[in-house]
């Protein structure tokens, strides 16, 4: 399916083509089965131009006369049956209520259509890929994850929110941050810092950090989900500011950075709306042990797996061109350690604030 | 001071033991151990005696076991068996229950259930000991007079019978029969080594024979036959040289009629012919004109050395009547309740000189109990043993049989775990018990031997139905998950696109069918194996009825069947459950489910319906 037939259909429509599908394949005598475009590392491409990753034309069938495929099959269907009732009553719902609105003892059996949400979440994906629509479109949001503190004023759901004036909690960010429910107004800002943890980002908040450096200040609780890096996508996009990274110094850190800056692979398809190609790399980095001083009690030895993701990461095509990220990711192999954000409390409760990140802001000591 | 004893006074007080009294006094060498023993010991003795006397005649046995308690008495029971065999002469009754030792069987060498001739009068020698009452026989031995009726008291000094009366009495049951009484100190019980048990097991090998128990509470239990022909009748034969101990020779030496060693030789052995006669003579320098009855002791030695080691052609094996592979499937089916069978007959084999014949059967699954070791019942020509099972060479060879390769589980040297019935039965004109009371198969070599080669044959046979019982499983999982997922399919599509889905379910129902098909056949391929029938076995599905290829096919039909009405069109008709549930139960093979079509030719049990009136099994558990 190509972009530019795709537009011609709802998504209503679509789910209706999918299940009718079936229905000829079943009485064609057919194994009935449907194309699922692949989320693996083997089906995306880096897209050199755009400096984004981009989901390929791989796809695997989804058979139902295949033991190992024959439940996924089905539960694919349930999904879009349940996204199709929303659709339909103009209603929408997290990804935890179509868990509960599909899951069901299946008849005749002790067997459930679906164990946790955990089994939903990637089917609610593939389903998203297959139908070439977009979560929103299913009428599906995540539950929030993550808070915004800074100067700018943004409007909700239309109310308005002062970021500058959200206490210790901050505004917590929406699954979903399209246009039509968040609107930008008034921003000093001039630039915005995407803290990996909750625990540095409050303490970059208490400190004030936002207001000294008239900054936006976001956290995505580890990996940032959706609704925070499509919301970054469109201040960077629309409001022209730079975005910078602060993440632990290991190679869960430096992913986060990635899928930040290129995109995810399992989300591949979503890249467009919300990769940010421009975001900068502040810290920390496996030279600031060094150049900061951290003492070595702090460092904590690598693992073998550690050791294996970061050799993976510095492969990535996306990384694999760039000197500075080789260098960077090299000295962590050989230095045997990584580093927590937390770990600039040891040389002082507001180092971070106070030191640290001027410091790095000043010199411009950013991984691109 | 009194005087040591002389040789005449010790001489005044030997005197000559009779039989009779040295049984009397070594009754556990017999079976009549103790109260619990004793009364299993004489309706076996019984029972043994009729079958044999029936099968002789070529009469059906039909046999009516009855054991009442003497009023006013703790542990005194009447045991009364019933046949409707050929009778026994009035002349010869006092002697066939009232003197040991005497009988027709122990100077031939034919293939019959007793061997001694010791067992029913002792069995009345040790009623008149426990309780001082007399045998009581009735006999009918010809269908224009009427029955004799004799009390019996047996003189154990001198091994003789006394009549204490003898009378005609009326015999409304057959045209011919006998029936014996003999009260005794006894005890009653159920279950292991009973006489319920007993009988079940003597039903499973006899499958021609019905019986009729009626306990002491009034209970009535009847083993309906299975089969209308009579085993073959065993041809009687000669004694093969190589089976006779020289004790026996001896005794044949003196009691030879014959006036020549070359004919005694070759009148009174098999396989014995003229010109082995001659070299047996030589080689022992004795000349061929010498007369038996009068051969010096350290000849007769020479003679039997002699013929020990010359080179004799085996004995005959046309003497032995195996129960057979239907009969023993009949007989097992009849009383086990299994779901599969196995039986195998091995090939007349020889130990000592003597032929002899093993069998095996295999029972798994069904009502069986399926928690803790195998059971296995044993035989010697039809007759159950109940004793001793861990002296027998059969049982010995259970544990030999590596079991875990039929698919069976087994720690080293046990017997196997499971819902297994092991039947072993040997057939043979002389069995070497290991006792007198014939309760364990002395183990020699050739006998465990081919109890290990029978119990492997059948084994096979069970691995190879519980190797596809489990392909079939899975199949029938497979199709089981497809069919339960295509429920959800089928209603998902219904409530996307709001059109009716039966014909899509309708289709998906069948591609199912089919896939799991055609998988199930590559499966039987990777076996080696064609999916017909194994020889020597019987299936029986879950209504009791065998299973055939035709009606496996013809459940599979039913069952895609059924399981095709829907859930969603609120129809009259009962959702019919899925099979997913069997999942997490035991297996049970989709080949046995819902068969209803019997075998062509299959021999329903015999005997009208609704006879038992004491539930089968009701006391096994």
């Amino acid at each position: 399916m190509n972009s530019a037939s795709k537009k011609k259909f709802s998504t209503d429509e679509k789910i209706v083509q999918m299940a009718k599908n079936v229905h000829s394949q079943g009485l064609a005598g057919n194994d009935p089965l449907f194309h699922v475009p692949s989320r693996t590392l083997a089906n995306v491409n880096f897209n050199e131009v755009k400096r984004i990753i981009e989901m390929g034309e791989g796809k695997t069938a989804r058979e139902f006369f295949n033991l190992g495929q024959s439940k996924k099959f089905m539960q694919t269907l349930l999904v879009a049956e349940a996204c199709k009732r929303l659709v339909h009553a103009g209603k929408t719902n997290s990804i935890r209520d179509l868990y509960y609105m599909t899951k069901h003892t299946i008849a005749g059996t002790r067997e459930n259509t679906f164990d946790d949400q955990a089994e939903s979440d990637p089917i609610i994906e593939d389903l998203e890929v297959t139908l070439d629509s977009l979560r929103e479109e299913l009428h599906l949001f995540a539950s929030n994850k993550g808070a915004m503190v800074g100067e700018i004023t943004v409007v909700d759901g239309g109310d308005v929110i002062d970021a500058r004036r959200m206490g210790t909690g901050g505004w917590s960010v929406p699954s979903i941050v399209e246009p039509d429910v968040i609107q930008f107004r008034e921003c000093e800002a001039k630039f915005i810092l995407l803290v990996e943890k909750d625990a540095m980002w409050r303490r970059l908040n208490e400190d004030k950090f936002w207001r000294q450096h008239h900054c936006i200040l976001i956290h995505g609780g580890g990996q940032p989900p959706r609704g925070v890096r499509r919301l970054m996508h469109r201040m960077v996009n629309e409001l022209k500011l730079p975005l910078y990274v602060f993440v632990d110094n290991d190679p869960w850190g430096y992913y986060i950075y990635s899928v930040v800056k290129q995109g995810s692979i399992s989300l591949a398809y979503e890249s467009r709306r919300m990769a940010i190609p421009n975001a900068k790399f502040i810290g920390l980095s496996s030279k600031d042990v060094e150049t900061f001083q951290i003492p070595e009690e702090v460092t904590i030895r690598l693992e073998d797996t550690d050791i294996a993701r970061a050799k993976e990461i510095m492969a990535y095509p996306w990384f694999a061109g760039k000197k500075a990220w080789q260098t960077e990711i090299q000295r962590m192999l050989s230095s045997k350690v990584k580093l927590e954000l937390e770990a600039l409390s040891a040389k002082g409760i507001t180092f971070a604030s106070d030191e640290y990140l001027p410091r790095k802001l000043k010199d411009k000591d950013f991984l691109d | 001071m009194a005087t040591a004893p002389d040789a005449q006074s010790m001489a005044k007080r030997q005197q000559e033991i009779s039989v009779a009294d040295f049984f009397a006094k070594n009754r556990h060498m017999l079976g009549f151990d103790n109260a619990r023993k004793a009364m299993l010991t004489a309706v076996k003795e019984a029972v043994d005696n009729s079958l044999d006397a029936c099968e002789e005649a070529r009469i059906l046995p039909e046999i009516r076991v009855e054991i009442r308690k003497v009023e006013g008495t703790e542990d005194h029971f009447v045991m009364s068996v019933r046949d409707n065999g050929p009778g026994i002469v009035t002349a010869q009754i006092p002697r066939v229950f009232g003197k040991l030792l005497y009988g027709s069987k122990f100077h031939r060498l034919r293939m019959s259930r007793g061997q001694q001739g010791i067992g029913i009068s002792a069995a009345g020698m040790y009623g008149q000991i426990t309780t001082a009452k007399p045998v009581q026989i009735t006999s009918r031995a010809f269908k224009s007079r009427p029955a004799r009726y004799h009390e019996l008291r047996m003189d154990l000094k001198r091994n003789e019978p006394v009549i204490l009366e003898d009378r005609e009495v009326e015999w409304p049951w057959s045209p011919t029969g006998t029936q014996v009484d003999i009260t005794m100190k006894a005890t009653f019980f159920r279950g292991r080594q009973s006489v319920d048990e007993y009988l079940e097991q003597t039903a499973i090998a006899n499958p021609h024979a019905s019986f009729t128990f009626v306990a002491p509470d009034a209970t009535i239990r009847t083993f309906p036959r299975a089969a209308t022909e009579l085993p073959p009748e065993p041809v009687e034969i000669q004694p093969h040289p190589h089976g006779i101990e020289l004790g026996i020779f001896t005794r044949l030496l003196h009691d030879s009629p014959h006036r020549s060693m070359g004919v005694f030789l070759t009148s009174s052995f098999s396989r014995v012919n003229s010109h082995a006669a001659g070299q047996v003579c030589k080689a022992s320098g004795i000349a061929l004109s010498a007369v038996p009855g009068e051969l010096h002791p350290e000849d007769a030695e020479k003679l039997f050395q002699a013929l020990q080691n010359a080179d004799l052609p085996p004995p005959r094996t046309d003497c032995l009547a195996p129960i057979g592979v239907e009969h023993l499937l009949k007989g097992m089916h009849k009383e086990l309740g299994a779901e599969f069978y196995s039986a195998t007959t091995r090939k007349p084999a020889i130990y000592r000189g003597n032929p002899f014949q093993i069998e095996v059967g295999l029972a798994w699954g069904g009502k069986l109990d399926a928690e803790g070791a195998a059971r296995v019942i044993r035989f010697a020509n039809r007759v159950p043993l109940q004793y001793q099972l861990s002296a027998c060479s059969s049982t010995k060879a259970v544990m030999d049989v590596a079991w875990k390769s039929y698919g069976l589980q087994q720690s080293k040297g046990s017997l196997p775990v499971g819902p297994l019935v092991i039947m072993v039965h040997m057939a043979s004109v002389w069995v070497p018990f290991t006792n007198q009371a014939k309760e364990a198969i002395a183990d020699y070599d050739e006998i465990r031997k081919e109890f290990k080669l029978a119990l492997q044959e059948a084994g096979r046979k069970l691995g190879s139905y519980l190797k596809r019982k489990q392909a079939a499983a899975g199949q029938a999982k497979r199709r089981n998950i497809f069919n339960a997922y295509i429920e959800e399919v089928v209603r998902a599509y219904q409530s996307i696109t709001l059109e009716d889905g039966s014909s899509l379910r309708e289709a998906l129902l069948e591609t199912s069918r089919r896939k799991t098909e055609l998988a199930e056949k590559l499966e039987a391929m990777k076996h080696h194996e064609a999916p017909e029938e194994i020889e020597g076995t019987l299936v029986i599905g879950s209504d009791g009825l065998p299973v055939t290829l035709e009606s496996i096919e013809a459940a599979a039909e039913t069952e895609a069947d059924e399981s095709a009405p829907g859930r969603i069109d609120a129809g009259p008709e009962e959702p019919v459950e899925g099979d997913l549930e069997s999942l997490a139960a035991p297996v049970h093979p989709a080949a046995s489910h819902k068969v209803r079509a019997p075998r062509e030719g299959h021999s329903e049990p015999a005997g009208p319906v609704g006879t038992t009136l004491n539930l089968f099994g009701e006391d096994e558990a």
